[in-house]
C-alpha cells in the first residue's frame, strides 16, 4: 500500500492486526474498536504506538475518552460511494478535538481526497502502484470554498467578512497540527 | 437577483476546468466509462437511450433575461434548438456531444450558471416558490435563504457521497407552491408568537416508489441558526441512512424507520453541539445577500388599470388567459404571469430557442427582466404592469406561448418518459400529448375547473404522480406499455398521496379512461365549486371504479 500524507508519499510504519491474530509487542499498529475496548488496558500499555480502526458503522463517539492519546485513527471507504467517514472524521476532530493522524484506506478516488483534507483526513492508502500525480493534482483545483470544515481553510465567508472571522460566536472548529500544517 | 462576487466565479470557473480535465481523459482513455460515470454525474451527466443529457441547474428557478439568451444560444449551437424544462426547475439538453460539454459549461459560467449536483446522491439544486418576491401572500422572500442554502452546499465535503440524492424546497408564502411535504427537507418561513421570522422545517418527504410525506422536525427555527440545523440533519442521514439498498436510502425512510419525533430529537442533539460555531450565519453575510434580492425600482400604480379592464372586456380569448394564467401580484397595478409551456399536442417543459430568446426579449420589455421556473414546468414573468398584460398577451400569443390552462387538466407535469430516459418502463410525452388535445377546449378546461394531472413514465415518479389529483404511472406488462391511474394526491398544504383506482390501462385505453374520469365527476359533482380532488374525498373511489371497470358484482379482482 501506498501511503499519501500530507500532499507526498511517505512510507508506511503501520500495520492492522486482526481480531484473531497477536498483537506483537514491538511495531506500530492498529486494531479494531472492539479489541481496543475489550483489551484496552494492555494495549494502553504498549511501549510501540497503537491506533484503531474504526468501521464506518461504529460511532466515532467511542472514541471520547480516548481521542487525546490516540496516534493513528484509520477510516474505512468502503466503496467511494459509501461517504460516512466524511462525517465520521468531522466529529473525531471538531466534537472530541482529536489530534492525531486521521488516515484513509479502501476504494477512494482522486476526486474525494481533497474533501477528505477538508474533513480533517491527513493521510490516504492507496493500492501500490496507483499513480498518485492525479491525487495530488486534485488538491490544488479549487481555490475557493464555501464551507467551514475541520481544516481550518479559511472560508469565502472569512473573506468576505474579514472582521468577522475573529468575533464568530463560539469555539473555533478544533483543528489538529497536522491538519493545519496540511492547509494550503 | 444575486450576482457572483469574485469567490462564486473562482469557484465555478475551476469546476469548469475540472471538468474540461475529466473529459479529457475520458477521451484519452485514461478513464473507462465506468470511472467516468460518477464524476460526469456530479455535473448533470447522463448517458441516455441516445446521447448524453446535459442538466442544468437553475438556482431556485430564477432567471435572467441575460440566462435565458444564453440558454437559447446553447440550444441552437450544441443541441437541437430547445430545451426541455423539469420539475426541479432545471433545463436538460438532450443531444449535445461529450466532447463540447466543457465549452458549454464555459457559456454557462460567462452568465453565473453552472450545472453543479443536478445529478449524484449529493445536495441537488434547491427550489423555490416561483412567485417569490412578488407573491401577494409572502410573509418573506424565500430566495435569500436559498441562495445561502446553495452556497452552503456547493461542494460539501461532508456531504457529497450521501445514500441518496437530496432535495430541499423552501416557501417564505401561505400558499406553499414550492411542495415543501414531498422534498427531503422543506423549509417554510413563518412568523412565531413574538413576531419573528423563523423556519418551520419539515423532513422526510419524497416520491419515487415509496412516496411517503414528510413530517414536521422543528416548529420554529431562528434564521441565524439555518446552516447549523441544515448540518445536523444532514450528518445525522449521512451517518444512519441505509446503504445496502438504493430503493431504501432516502432520508425518508431513516426518518419512517426512526419514527418522525426520534430523529427529530437526534437532530436537536447533534444541533445544539454545533449551532454557536462557525456555522452561525453573521448578520452581515444575510444582509449582503438580501441586498441581491430588494425589490425592484416599481412604479406607484393604481391597482385598477382601465386599459386592462377594457381590454379584458373587448377580447373574450384574453380574458380568459387573464383569468387562467395570471395571478394577484403584491404591489399594486402590477400582476405576475404565468407562461405555460404546455400547449395543445406539445410536449410538457419543452420551450425552443426562439421561444427563450422571445421571453428573454418580454422579460426586458415587460417584467424587469425576469423570469422564473416553476416546478410545474411552467415559466413566470414576476412583475408585469397590468397594462401592459395585453400587449404582452399578444405576443405571448403568436409564439404559442398563451394557453389558457395553468392549472387545468391540460397543465400536465411529465417526465421524459420511454422517448428518452434508460430507466422509463412506458413513454410519457405521448400520453401528455394527447390528453391535451382532448383537453384542449378552453370552455371544457373551465368547466372542469382546477385538476393537477402528473404523468410519470416509470416508479421513480420524476413526473410527480404521486401527488396529482389525477397521476398516471407508465408499467411495463409483458414488454408492453400500460398505464396504472391513480386519485387524489396533492402537494399542496392538503398534501396527499394518490391512490390507485384499479387495473392499469393500455395506451389505446388510457385517455379514454381520463375521460372516463372527468365525465364522472361532472355528472356528480355538488357544483362547480366542488373541485375534482374534493369531490373524490368526499365520495372516494367507488363511482370512479364503477364507471371504468363496471359494478362491483361483476368486477374481476384488480391485478393490482
Amino acid at each position: 500500500m501506498a501511503l499519501l500524507r500530507h500532499g507526498a508519499l511517505q512510507p508506511n510504519d503501520w500495520r492492522f492486526v486482526a481480531d484473531d491474530a497477536a498483537v506483537p509487542d514491538d511495531g506500530a499498529v492498529t486494531v479494531s474498536l472492539n479489541r481496543w475496548q475489550a483489551e484496552g488496558e494492555a494495549l494502553r500499555s504498549r511501549a510501540a504506538p497503537t491506533g484503531v480502526r474504526l468501521k464506518n458503522d461504529e460511532t466515532a463517539l467511542a472514541l471520547a475518552a480516548d481521542a487525546h492519546r490516540l496516534p493513528l485513527i484509520e477510516l474505512e471507504f468502503p466503496k467511494f460511494t459509501d461517504g460516512r467517514a466524511f462525517s465520521q472524521a468531522r466529529i473525531l476532530r471538531d466534537k472530541l478535538g482529536y489530534q492525531g493522524e486521521l488516515r484513509a484506506f479502501g476504494n477512494i478516488l482522486r476526486d474525494q481526497y481533497f474533501y477528505m483534507t477538508r474533513c480533517g483526513i491527513d493521510a490516504v492508502e492507496l493500492p501500490d502502484g496507483k499513480p498518485t500525480e492525479g491525487y495530488l493534482a486534485a488538491l490544488k483545483e479549487f481555490s475557493a470554498w464555501y464551507q467551514p470544515a475541520s481544516d481550518g481553510r479559511t472560508t469565502v465567508l472569512e473573506l468576505r467578512h474579514p472582521a468577522n472571522a475573529n468575533t464568530r460566536r463560539g469555539a473555533a472548529p478544533l483543528v489538529s497540527e497536522s491538519v493545519a500544517a496540511h492547509a494550503l | 437577483m444575486y450576482r457572483y462576487d469574485e469567490f462564486d466565479a473562482t469557484i465555478v470557473q475551476e469546476r469548469v476546468q475540472q471538468f474540461r480535465g475529466q473529459v479529457a481523459r475520458r477521451l484519452a482513455g485514461e478513464l473507462t466509462e465506468d470511472e467516468f460515470r460518477p464524476l460526469r454525474l456530479k455535473n448533470g451527466l447522463y448517458l441516455q437511450l441516445h446521447a448524453y443529457m446535459l442538466r442544468i441547474a437553475i438556482p431556485y428557478g430564477v432567471l435572467s433575461s441575460k440566462k435565458l439568451r444564453k440558454l437559447a444560444y446553447i440550444a441552437r449551437r450544441y443541441d437541437r434548438g430547445f430545451g426541455h424544462f423539469t420539475t426541479r426547475t432545471n433545463i436538460q439538453f438532450h443531444w449535445p456531444q461529450l466532447n463540447e460539454v466543457p465549452d458549454i459549461l464555459q457559456h454557462l459560467a460567462e452568465v453565473e450558471m453552472h450545472s453543479i449536483q443536478t445529478s449524484g446522491n449529493c445536495i441537488r439544486n434547491v427550489t423555490a416558490d416561483q412567485f417569490a418576491g412578488a407573491a401577494a401572500d409572502e410573509i418573506e422572500d424565500p430566495r435569500p435563504w436559498a441562495e445561502i442554502v446553495r452556497q452552503w452546499s456547493t461542494f460539501h465535503p461532508e456531504f457529497s457521497y450521501l445514500p441518496r440524492k437530496f432535495k430541499i424546497a423552501i416557501t417564505g408564502a401561505a400558499d406553499d407552491r414550492a411542495a415543501i411535504r414531498v422534498h427531503d427537507i422543506g423549509l417554510r418561513i413563518v412568523q412565531n408568537e413574538a413576531g419573528e421570522t423563523g423556519f418551520e422545517v419539515w423532513v422526510g418527504g419524497g416520491l419515487g416508489r415509496i412516496p411517503i410525506l414528510a413530517v414536521l422536525c422543528r416548529r420554529f427555527l431562528p434564521k441565524e441558526h439555518l446552516l447549523s440545523y441544515l448540518d445536523a440533519i444532514l450528518r445525522t442521514y449521512n451517518l444512519l441512512g441505509r446503504r445496502d439498498n438504493i430503493h431504501k436510502a432516502r432520508i425518508k425512510i431513516l426518518v419512517q424507520a426512526t419514527g418522525g419525533e426520534k430523529f427529530a430529537a437526534m437532530v436537536e442533539e447533534e444541533w445544539e453541539k454545533i449551532k454557536d460555531g462557525p456555522l452561525h450565519l453573521p448578520q452581515a453575510e444575510v444582509e449582503r445577500i438580501h441586498r441581491y434580492f430588494a425589490p425592484p425600482s416599481y412604479e406607484t400604480l393604481a391597482e385598477i388599470d382601465a386599459e386592462f379592464e377594457a381590454a379584458r372586456l373587448e377580447h373574450r380569448d384574453f380574458a380568459r388567459w387573464a383569468r387562467a394564467n395570471v395571478v394577484k401580484h403584491r404591489i399594486a397595478g402590477y400582476a405576475i404571469v404565468n407562461v405555460s409551456l404546455k400547449p395543445e399536442g406539445g410536449t410538457p417543459g419543452d420551450v425552443s430557442a426562439d421561444q427563450m430568446d422571445l421571453l428573454a426579449d418580454l422579460a426586458d420589455r415587460f417584467s424587469l427582466n425576469e423570469i422564473r421556473v416553476t416546478h410545474h414546468q411552467n415559466m413566470v414573468l414576476p412583475h408585469v404592469r397590468k397594462r401592459d398584460l395585453y400587449a404582452l398577451w399578444q405576443q405571448l400569443k403568436a409564439a404559442k406561448l398563451a394557453t389558457p390552462n395553468l392549472g387545468f387538466i391540460s397543465d400536465i407535469i411529465s417526465c421524459p418518459g420511454l422517448d428518452y430516459c434508460t430507466l422509463a418502463n412506458a413513454r410519457s410525452i405521448p400520453v401528455a400529448q394527447r390528453l391535451s388535445r382532448h383537453f384542449s377546449d378552453p370552455r371544457k378546461l373551465d368547466e372542469i375547473g382546477e385538476l393537477r394531472l402528473n404523468i410519470s413514465g416509470c416508479i421513480n415518479a420524476c413526473g410527480h404522480h404521486h401527488v396529482g389529483h389525477i397521476g398516471i404511472l407508465g408499467v411495463d406488462k409483458h414488454g408492453q406499455e400500460f398505464y396504472q391511474v391513480t386519485l387524489g394526491g396533492s402537494s399542496k398544504d392538503d398534501a396527499a398521496l394518490g391512490k390507485i383506482v384499479g387495473a392499469s390501462f393500455s395506451e389505446d385505453e388510457i385517455v379514454p379512461a381520463i375521460d372516463t374520469i372527468i365525465q364522472t365527476y361532472l355528472a356528480n359533482r355538488a357544483g362547480r365549486g366542488e373541485r375534482f380532488v374534493d369531490y373524490y374525498r368526499r365520495v372516494g373511489m367507488d363511482p370512479f371504479k364503477e364507471a371504468l371497470y363496471g359494478p362491483a358484482t361483476a368486477r374481476r379482482p384488480a391485478a393490482e
